[in-house]
C-alpha cells in the first residue's frame, strides 16, 4: 500500500507552517505523529496534495509548568509523556491514560497534538481533557487563540479548528493535590481503541466527594463530558446506589455506533460500567493515601 | 514550487554506514529500506500499523517504518537487523537468546521482535516478564504464543548483565 502523491514541506517555524496552510488551502494537512494521517493515506481514504511535516519546529516540543498549569506543546509525544517526571507527579491520569494508548512504537510517534487535534471519537486523550478541564492553543492565520477543549469537539472528525490553524499546545490545570483519578478502558487486545472507557478526577472531603469530572471515549460522535453522572456522586461516599445513578447518567448521553466492538447497546453497557470502576478506583487511590 | 513527483535527496545512517538517497516523498521508509538499500531483514507483515514486523531503531526509538516517510528519516540514525550483531560477526546476545530459547518459528516478526527487545533492553536493562510482554505489545508473532520469546528476552537481559540465566518455573 503505497499513499498517492504529495508535496513535502518541512517549515521551522509555526509562523512558516500556518503561512503554507494558508497559502495551500484544503490539500494541505499538517503532519505530527503521522499515525492516523499515513494509515488514512495509505488506504487513499486521506489524498492530501500537500503535507506540512511539523517535527522541524522546535518551538511545538516540550513540557512545563506555568503557574498552576502544565502546558504540553503540541508535537509532544506519548512517550514523552510517560517519561516525564513533571506529568508522572502533577498529572498521573496523563500518564495512565498514555501507556493504554495503542503499542510501545505508536507511543514514540503519536504526538499529543495529533491526538487531541485529530477529532478521532476513538482517541482517548479528549475525553481525558474534558475531564480535566484543559484549553487548546490555536494558532492560525489571524493569530493565536485558546480554545476550551470542552468547547472544541462538534462532530467525529469536526472541531473547532479553522482552515489554516494548528494546535500548538495544550494547557492544564493542575488538579488539587490529593485528587483521586482512574482511567478504565476496555479494548479488546493491547493496542486497541477503546469498546468504551471513562475517565475520572475527583477530590473527597471526610468521607464524601466534593469535586468530580467525568469523561468519556468512543462512546458518541466526540470525546463526551459526563456532568450529570458527576453530580449524581457529589456529596455521596460512593455507595453503591450512587455509583449506579452515576452510570446510568453517563449511559443516558451515550451514542456509540454498533461495530466490530461491539453493538450499542453492549458498549453503552460497558461504559456505565467504566464509569463505575473509574469512580471506584478514583476513590480508593485516595483513601489509600 | 516542488512537484509532488521530483524526489528529494535524504543522507542518514543506516547500521553504522552512511547514505545518500533518492525517494518520492510518499516513499515509505521500509520501501527505501528494503527496495533501495536492498536490507530485506526487515519484514512486510500487515502494512497496517499493526504487527511491527518492520520495526526498525530510529533516533533511538523503536518505529514501525512502514508507518513513517523516507524523507522524515533524513539525517537520522537508523539500525535494522542486518545491524543487530556484535561488531565480530557473533550473535548479540538478543540473537542469541532467540537462537537458545527457540524464540522462532517461521521467523517471520523475528528481526521487528529483536530490534523491538534491542530498544526494551536499552532503556529498561532487567525488566520483568510484564515489562517485557508489554514493551513488545507492538509485535504480532503467529507461531510462538510469545512464551520463548519472553524467554528469549530474558536470556538476553541476563547474558548482558553478566547474570546466570535462570528459566522461571513451568
Amino acid at each position: 500500500m503505497i499513499p498517492g502523491p504529495f508535496t513535502y514541506h518541512r517549515p521551522e517555524s509555526v509562523q512558516e507552517a500556518v503561512r503554507l496552510l494558508g497559502e495551500l488551502g484544503e490539500e494541505a494537512r499538517p503532519l505530527a505523529g503521522g499515525h492516523s494521517l499515513i494509515p488514512m493515506m495509505k488506504l487513499r481514504l486521506a489524498t492530501p496534495e500537500h503535507l506540512i511535516d511539523l517535527h522541524g519546529i522546535g518551538d511545538l516540543k516540550g513540557i512545563s509548568r506555568e503557574g498552576d498549569h502544565i502546558v504540553i506543546r503540541a508535537m509532544t509525544t506519548q512517550h514523552e509523556l510517560l517519561a516525564s517526571d513533571l506529568i508522572a507527579a502533577s498529572l498521573p491520569i496523563l500518564h495512565e491514560t498514555a501507556l493504554l494508548i495503542a503499542d510501545p512504537q505508536v507511543r514514540y510517534c503519536g504526538t499529543i497534538g495529533g491526538n487531541v487535534a485529530n477529532g478521532d471519537p476513538g482517541n482517548d486523550m479528549p475525553g481525558l481533557m474534558l475531564t480535566l478541564d484543559a484549553t487548546y492553543e490555536l494558532q492560525g492565520p489571524e493569530g493565536r487563540r485558546s480554545v476550551a477543549a470542552r468547547e472544541f469537539y462538534q462532530g467525529a472528525y469536526f472541531t473547532a479548528l479553522e482552515p489554516g490553524e494548528i494546535l500548538t499546545a495544550v494547557s492544564v490545570p493542575v488538579p488539587p493535590a490529593g485528587h483521586g483519578y482512574a482511567y478504565e478502558k476496555l479494548k479488546r487486545k493491547i493496542g486497541d481503541y477503546a469498546t468504551a472507557a471513562a475517565a475520572v478526577v475527583l477530590t473527597m472531603d471526610g468521607g464524601t466527594v466534593a469535586t468530580c469530572a467525568i469523561g468519556l471515549t468512543n462512546l458518541s460522535e466526540t470525546a463526551l463530558l459526563a456532568e450529570e453522572a458527576a453530580k449524581a456522586v457529589i456529596g455521596t461516599s460512593l455507595d453503591d446506589a450512587a455509583l449506579k445513578r452515576a452510570a446510568d447518567a453517563a449511559r443516558a448521553i451515550m451514542a456509540p455506533a454498533g461495530d466490530g466492538r461491539g453493538p450499542a447497546e453492549y458498549r453503552i453497557h460497558v461504559g456505565g460500567i467504566m464509569v463505575e470502576r473509574a469512580l471506584k478506583r478514583a476513590a480508593a487511590r485516595i483513601r489509600a493515601a | 514550487m516542488a512537484s509532488p513527483a521530483k524526489k528529494l535527496a535524504i543522507s542518514l545512517t543506516v547500521n553504522g554506514q552512511p547514505v545518500d538517497g533518492l525517494v518520492e516523498p510518499r516513499t515509505l521508509l521500509i520501501h527505501f529500506i528494503r527496495e533501495s538499500l536492498q536490507l530485506t531483514g526487515s519484514h512486510i507483515g500487515c502494512e497496517t500499523t499493526h504487527c511491527g514486523a518492520c520495526t526498525i531503531d530510529m533516533n533511538g526509538m523503536s518505529v514501525k517504518s512502514c508507518t513513517i516517510f523516507a524523507v522524515q528519516a533524513d539525517g537520522a540514525e537508523i539500525t535494522t537487523i542486518e545491524g543487530i550483531a556484535n561488531a565480530d560477526g557473533t550473535l548479540s546476545a538478543l540473537q542469541e537468546g532467540f537462537r537458545q530459547m527457540h524464540g522462532l518459528q517461521c521467523g517471520f516478526c523475528t528481526p521487528g521482535m529483536i530490534t523491538r527487545a534491542h530498544r526494551l533492553l536499552q532503556e529498561n536493562p532487567n525488566p520483568t516478564e510484564p515489562e517485557i510482554r508489554f514493551g513488545i505489545a507492538g509485535n504480532l508473532c503467529r507461531c510462538t504464543g510469545y512464551q520463548n520469546i519472553v524467554r528469549a528476552i530474558q536470556y538476553a537481559a541476563a547474558k548482558l548483565n553478566g547474570v546466570e540465566f535462570r528459566e522461571a518455573a513451568e
